[in-house]
C-alpha cells in the first residue's frame, strides 16, 4: 500500500506524521518528496547507503552542423532554447527534457547530454527504509527527482510519501499513484483555506484521502464543520502541547518519547488501510 | 520567504503591508494563498492565465500506430490513446511527430491573476487552478502586474511574499528582488532549510536578513541560528516570541498590528519593519 502525506499549507505537521506513523508499523519505506526542503531525514538520522546524482537530460547543439535555421528555438515551448544567426544558447534550468528540438533540428545538430540537477539519497534506520532527494541549489523543477524518488518505491513494503507543500505540480507528481492521501492541516483560516484547494486537487484526481487535524486548540471549529459537511474522515487529531513542539523543535519524533501516541499512528494507519480495502471491493 | 512552510510568512507580510505606507502587495505564494484572508482586497480585475497547453487527440482521425506513446517522454498517453492531463506538460513533440495530424495543443486555463485594492495600498495576487502546474510562470506574472501597480500609484516599495520550498515558484519570487526576509523557526527542519533558501539568495545575488519567529520555542536553536548568521555575515533583524494572539488575530481576518497593537509580537514586527527599512535606504532605494 502506497500512502502519501499532503497539506496545502506549509508547516502543518506533515513530515511529523510522516515520521511518526513509519515509526509505529512495521516493514516501512519512508519516501521523502519534499526535495526543495527534505526534513524527515533530520529527525530520522539514517546511515546513508547510497548516494546517486539525478541528472535530466538537456540538448547539446554541435556549432559545426547548426545552420542557425531557429526551428528548435521555435518548437521549444519552455523558451530554454534561443538562436542568433551566429549562436545558439541553451537554458539548461528551462529545459523540461522533451527532446523535441532534436526531433525537428534537420541538420541533427542536436544531441542530448546530462545535466545534474540533484541528488538521491538512501539509508535505513533500524529496520525503516528511506529515500530522499535533494535539489541542487538554483535549480528550478522538483519534478524530476521526485520521479527518481518515486521509482525506488517497492510496493510489497508499507510505503509512506512525505509531500511538499502547496497544490501544484511537485505535489501532483508526489501523490499520483498513491492508495490513499492523508492530509495534515491546523484548525486556523489558512490551514482551512489551503485544505480545501488540495481537497478539490484530488478529488479531480480521484484519490480517497483523510484528514489529519494537528495543533488541536488553537484557532477556530471551522475545520471540523467543513470535514462533516464534505464528509471527510478526521482520521487523527494531535493536539497543540508544548512538549510535542519542543520535542520536534529538538528533532525528535514525538512518538518515540510519548509512547501512548505510537499506538495512535498505528490506528491511523490501520483505518487508512481499511478506507483502502473498502474502495477495492 | 521562509524555505520550511509554516514559519510566520504571510503574518509578516500583511504586517508590513500595514506598517507601510503605500506598498503595492504582492501574494506571490500561488498554489496556497492565504495573504488576502488579513487583508481582504477588493477584485479590480481579473485576467485569465495560460501558463502551458495540452495535447489533445482528435479520435476520429488517430490511427493508434503508438507513435505518441513511444515518443512522449512524460508517459502521458495511454494504451487507449487518451491524454492523461496531470502528466502532460504540453511540450509539442506528439503532434509534430503525428503522421495524420491527429493531435492539437491547446492552451489550458491554469489560474487567473486579480489585481486589487486593499485598505492599505495595491495588491497583486492569483490563484493556480486545480491541478495545473507552472506555478512559476503565473508568480512572474503576479510580479509584472505589482510593477505595473507600482508604477500607476507611484509606490517604491513592492512587498512579496514568497512560498515555502526553493524551486521555481520561489526563484520566480527572488530574481531581481532587492531584499530576501527569510522567516525562519528554532526547530531543526527551520535551521536546515533557512540554510538551502539563505544559498538560493546568494546564488542570485540578493540581500539576505533573517527573523526568528516564535524563537522562545527552543532557546538553544535561536542562539545557533543567530551564531551562524553571524558566522556568514547575514543580518538578523529580530527575534518574534510566540503568542498565540497571532492565530486569534489570523482567526479574526486581521494582522496582529491591527489586532494587538501592544502585543510584544507586533512591537518586535515593527522594530523589524524599521530596522529593513534603514538598512536598505542606506543602499539604494527600493525598486
Amino acid at each position: 500500500m502506497i500512502v502519501s502525506v499532503a497539506s496545502g499549507k506549509g508547516g502543518t505537521g506533515k513530515t511529523s506524521v510522516a515520521v511518526n506513523m513509519a515509526l509505529s508499523i512495521g516493514n516501512v519505506q519512508l519516501l521523502d518528496c519534499d526535495v526543495e526542503e527534505p526534513n524527515a531525514y533530520l529527525l530520522l538520522h539514517p546511515e546513508i547507503k547510497r548516494v546517486e546524482p539525478v541528472y535530466i537530460i538537456v540538448p547539446v547543439v554541435s556549432e559545426k552542423l547548426c545552420d542557425h535555421c531557429g526551428k528548435c528555438a521555435e518548437f521549444c515551448q519552455y523558451n530554454a532554447i534561443f538562436v542568433s544567426s551566429e549562436k545558439v544558447l541553451i537554458f539548461p534550468e528551462l529545459c523540461h527534457s522533451c527532446g523535441g528540438c532534436s526531433l525537428v533540428c534537420h541538420k541533427k545538430a542536436i544531441n542530448e547530454e546530462k545535466h545534474r540537477i540533484g541528488t538521491l539519497k538512501r539509508g535505513s534506520s533500524g529496520d525503516l527504509e528511506i529515500v530522499y532527494g535533494e535539489l541542487e541549489i538554483g535549480e528550478p523543477m522538483a519534478v524530476p527527482v521526485i520521479k527518481e524518488v518515486k521509482r525506488r518505491i517497492e510496493s510489497s513494503k508499507n510505503v509512506i510519501l512525505d509531500s511538499p507543500p502547496g497544490t501544484s505540480c511537485p505535489v501532483i507528481e508526489t501523490v499520483r499513484g498513491s492508495d490513499f492521501c492523508v492530509l495534515v492541516t491546523e484548525p486556523t483560516p489558512f490551514g482551512l483555506h489551503d485544505l480545501k484547494i488540495m481537497v478539490q486537487v484530488l478529488e479531480d484526481m480521484r484519490m480517497p484521502f483523510g484528514v489529519v487535524i494537528n495543533r488541536v486548540g488553537i484557532g477556530d471549529k471551522k475545520v471540523y464543520e467543513y470535514c462533516k459537511d464534505k464528509g471527510v474522515p478526521i482520521l487523527l487529531e494531535i493536539p497543540f502541547q508544548r512538549r510535542i513542539a519542543e520535542l520536534y523543535s529538538r528533532g525528535i519524533p514525538f512518538s518515540l518519547e510519548m509512547r501512548e501516541w505510537k499506538e495512535k499512528f498505528q490506528t491511523l494507519f490501520n483505518e487508512v488501510r481499511e478506507l483502502v480495502g473498502k474502495r477495492g471491493n | 520567504m521562509s524555505g520550511k512552510g509554516g514559519t510566520g510568512k504571510t503574518t509578516i507580510t500583511a504586517s508590513f503591508a500595514v506598517l507601510a505606507e503605500n506598498a503595492v502587495v504582492a501574494d506571490c505564494d500561488v498554489d496556497a494563498p492565504d495573504l488576502h484572508m488579513l487583508l481582504h482586497p477588493s477584485i479590480i480585475k481579473t485576467q485569465e492565465f495560460s501558463g502551458s497547453k495540452l495535447a489533445v487527440i482528435d479520435k476520429t482521425k488517430c490511427i493508434e500506430c503508438g507513435l505518441c506513446r513511444e515518443k512522449c517522454r512524460f508517459d502521458a498517453i495511454t494504451e487507449n490513446f487518451e491524454v492523461e492531463p496531470l502528466a502532460c506538460e504540453g511540450c509539442g513533440v506528439c503532434p509534430m511527430i503525428c503522421p495524420v495530424n491527429a493531435i492539437t495543443l491547446i492552451e489550458r486555463i491554469s489560474g487567473h491573476v486579480y489585481t486589487s485594492k486593499t485598505e492599505y495600498g495595491y495588491m497583486a495576487h492569483a490563484l493556480l487552478s486545480s491541478g495545473e502546474s507552472n506555478s512559476g510562470k503565473l508568480v512572474t506574472l503576479v510580479r509584472q502586474d505589482a510593477k505595473i501597480l507600482a508604477e500607476e500609484k507611484h509606490s517604491d516599495l513592492i512587498l512579496i511574499d514568497g512560498s515555502p520550498g526553493i524551486g521555481c515558484p520561489v526563484i520566480a519570487s527572488v530574481t531581481g528582488v532587492d531584499a530576501g526576509l527569510v522567516v525562519t523557526e528554532p526547530t531543526i527542519s527551520g535551521i536546515h532549510d533557512l540554510e538551502r533558501v539563505l544559498q538560493l539568495l546568494d546564488h542570485f545575488n540578493v540581500t539576505p536578513f533573517v527573523c526568528v519567529n516564535m524563537y522562545d520555542i527552543n532557546m538553544d536553536n535561536t542562539e545557533k541560528i543567530e551564531s551562524f548568521c553571524r558566522e556568514n555575515s547575514v543580518e538578523v533583524v529580530g527575534r518574534i516570541p510566540f503568542n498565540s494572539k497571532v492565530t486569534e488575530a489570523m482567526v479574526n481576518g486581521k494582522t496582529i498590528i491591527e489586532y494587538s497593537p501592544k502585543s510584544a509580537v507586533a512591537k518586535e514586527i515593527e522594530v523589524i519593519w524599521e530596522k529593513i527599512f534603514i538598512l536598505m535606504s542606506g543602499k539604494q532605494s527600493f525598486k
